[in-house]
């Protein structure tokens, strides 16, 4: 995210991913990845590429279609101290585990005093267009850091792919990683050597004294565009990752959001009960104790299930011309509506996919 | 084997202290000390005595919310156990799992779920983990016969099968689903046919003779360990003497007749086995195990209850 140093290179999302996976798993005989369809030729759209042939199919192997079983088969490994990572292709497929995740995987620690640990890391992958549609689609990050026990984190860059992965590999707890496909053709710096990006640490992206804008995943991307679009209106925005959603670093955000006054949360996700209504809350809640108004949106799907059809999928999602639009509009109250140029809201990442999924 | 005098006088120790310390929380109950609804086990200990003697220390247990006697039985400890049905913050959870998710890691229990069949998997997790180190462990999972309808009871069964992981599915049915008897959720009784299928040795035992289920278990575990037996199932027919939950009878409930009782009663498996060991020496067993439950109930009246401070500690794993 900042600039290269001697040991960087520019490498995309998915192999970020791949890489964390194989580092660790030299390092730690105890690491082993499982899921539907990790060792066949398409290698989870390539982020387990070459894994099986490396660790054999004792580390790496593909599952029964059993997610429910197949994650208190990972929980009950964890306990047992390995430290397994269970793959999902779509997100989606975690309402298959989430009688294991929540009440098991979330509670153990607890509810047994501290007498198991349950290290696991969940691979979820959200997709987005090519009639991915209502089952493909889903951000349900929110559902789970409804729960205590589960961290949640959802890098939007290269970067923090990789040492988001390492970190989770290594946390005791489980962890569940929500990864967007379409994040998976983007770039970064990242170093070569095995490295973490500690969460519950929010990075600033942007400085700005206009408007704090954090974006969720994909959305965080989406918003640094929106804040490129917003630069030459006049408007200069503070883009915040908090690239871990549980824990939450919410200090960054409330001292983002005190200095300039307004916070808008852009999430990949529903808003109802979503992370951006935690996000504005908390800092709503912190703000008011010291007497400090803020004017505060949030930004996400529309309330409705996802469509397939292009023409409703684009109204369906936020995207950078639309964070603009709306951070514009709460920056200039009164003012007459500004919107940038559709076609220069376009982003880069998005173009290079032709899909299919 | 099982049948020297000091396999008998284990077995009658271990089915004895679990009836006893049942019935003992049976008697406290209505003085609203005991904080956790209790599932007593009374009248099944034997399947849990049976196949938890031929285990290792090193093996791990599943037990079900239904979990005093595998708990017990696999050696658990009873002072822990007490208080933690009493909420104290010596219980072996601190206090913060009661009855239903009673552990201790430190005999192997692994911890108990309050959601049916939801430990199934978790022990086919440590099982995959004792095949992939070659550590000769074995995981045993108990369950009622409800679970046998989850979903996951057959994923579960199916992926061990597949890497033949040494995991002992134990099957206590009981025949009811808290009030409803298989008759009324199972087509056909033929459960053993159905675990069959997925290509691993089903056996029923319709006895309810610990010496011949323990001989049955000796023999899966045996061959487990070895490393070259996959997993086994057994079904082991039982009966639940008392309420679904809480510490009375409910025969007069309208969902089953004391009739089906009677026979359980007279294959008693305290009394069968009691009944092999000379009179004195049964009297001696029988004085031991009221000593150490007093002591348990002791204990557990005297602990305090957790501080405040407690409530959020172990929400998460310091890394």
């Amino acid at each position: 995210m900042s600039s290269p140093a001697a040991n960087e290179r520019i490498l995309t999302y998915v192999d970020a991913l791949r890489e964390a996976v194989a580092q660790e798993m030299r390092a730690d005989e105890r690491v082993f990845v499982m899921g539907l369809d990790v060792d066949d030729h398409k290698a989870i759209q390539g982020s387990t590429r070459g894994l099986v042939e490396e660790f054999g199919h004792d580390r790496v192997f593909g599952t029964p279609l059993s997610e429910d079983a197949m994650t208190g088969v990972a929980i009950g490994a964890a306990m047992a101290g390995m430290r397994p990572i269970h793959v999902h292709i779509r997100a989606d497929f975690l309402l298959l585990c989430m009688n294991q995740l929540i009440n098991i995987a979330a509670k153990s620690h607890y509810m047994y005093d501290g007498q198991v640990k349950v290290p696991l890391v969940v691979r979820s992958m959200i997709g987005k267009s090519w009639g991915q549609g209502a089952q493909h689609s889903q951000g349900l990050h929110a559902m789970f850091m409804h729960v205590p026990g589960l961290k949640v984190v959802a890098p939007s860059n290269a970067h923090d792919a990789k040492g988001c992965m390492i970190a989770a590999i290594r946390d005791d707890n489980p962890v569940i990683f929500v990864e967007h496909r379409l994040l998976y053709f983007s770039d970064a710096y990242v170093p070569e050597e095995s490295f973490t990006v500690p969460f519950g640490k929010a990075r600033r992206c942007t400085t700005g004294k206009d408007i704090t804008i954090v974006g969720i995943s994909n959305m965080l991307m989406e918003a640094l565009r929106a804040h490129e679009l917003l630069v030459e209106a006049g408007i200069e925005a503070e883009v915040i990752d908090p690239i871990s959603l549980v824990p939450l670093d919410i200090e960054t955000i409330a001292d983002s959001a005190r200095r300039t006054g307004k916070l808008l949360v852009v999430d990949n996700a529903w808003t109802n009960c979503g992370a951006s209504a935690e996000i504005v809350a908390r800092v709503v809640e912190r703000l008011a104790e010291e007497g400090k108004p803020v004017r505060v949106k949030r930004m996400g799907y529309a309330p409705t299930t996802c469509p397939t059809t292009p023409s409703l999928e684009t109204a369906f999602y936020a995207d950078p011309a639309k964070i603009a639009k709306a951070a514009y509009a709460m920056t200039r109250p009164g003012k007459p509506a500004w919107e940038p140029d559709a076609e220069r809201a376009k982003l880069a990442y998005q173009a290079k996919f032709r899909g299919p999924f | 084997m099982a049948d020297t005098g000091k396999d008998v006088e284990r077995l009658y120790r271990s089915l004895r202290r679990i009836r006893r310390v049942e019935e003992e929380i049976a008697r406290i109950y209505p003085s609203d000390k005991i904080k956790s609804p209790v599932h007593l086990s009374i009248g099944q200990e034997f399947v849990a005595v049976g196949v938890c003697d031929v285990l290792q220390p090193t093996d791990i247990v599943s037990p079900t919310y239904r979990g005093h006697a595998a708990y017990l039985a696999k050696g658990g400890d009873l002072n822990g156990m007490m208080a933690e049905l009493y909420g104290k913050a010596t219980g072996v959870a601190g206090g913060k799992g009661g009855s239903m998710h009673l552990i201790d890691m430190h005999h192997n229990v692994i911890g108990a779920s309050a959601v049916v069949g939801t430990t199934i998997p978790i022990a086919v997790g440590y099982a995959l983990s004792f095949r992939r180190r070659k550590t000769g462990q074995v995981a045993v999972a108990f369950f009622g016969d409800g679970a046998t309808e989850e979903g996951v009871f057959g994923e579960s069964i199916n992926f061990a099968a597949l890497h033949r992981l040494p995991v002992l599915f134990v099957c206590e049915n009981n025949g009811l689903a808290i009030h409803t008897a298989t008759g009324r959720r199972w087509a056909t009784q033929q459960l053993c046919a159905r675990v069959a299928t997925y290509g691993i040795p089903a056996h029923r035992i319709e006895s309810g003779d610990v010496i011949e289920l323990r001989a049955m278990a000796a023999a899966a575990v045996t061959a487990m360990r070895n490393g070259d037996g996959g997993p086994v199932f057994i079904e082991c027919l039982t009966y639940r003497w008392r309420e679904h939950v809480g510490p009375n009878e409910d025969y007069d409930a309208g969902y089953r007749s004391r009739d089906e009782l009677q026979p359980w009663l007279a294959n008693d498996q305290v009394d069968v086995v009691g009944r092999r060991i000379d009179g004195a020496r049964r009297a001696a067993i029988d004085a031991e195990i009221e000593n150490e439950i007093a002591a348990a109930i002791s204990f557990a009246e005297e602990s305090p209850f957790p501080t405040a401070d407690a409530l959020e500690t172990h929400v998460f794993a310091g890394s």
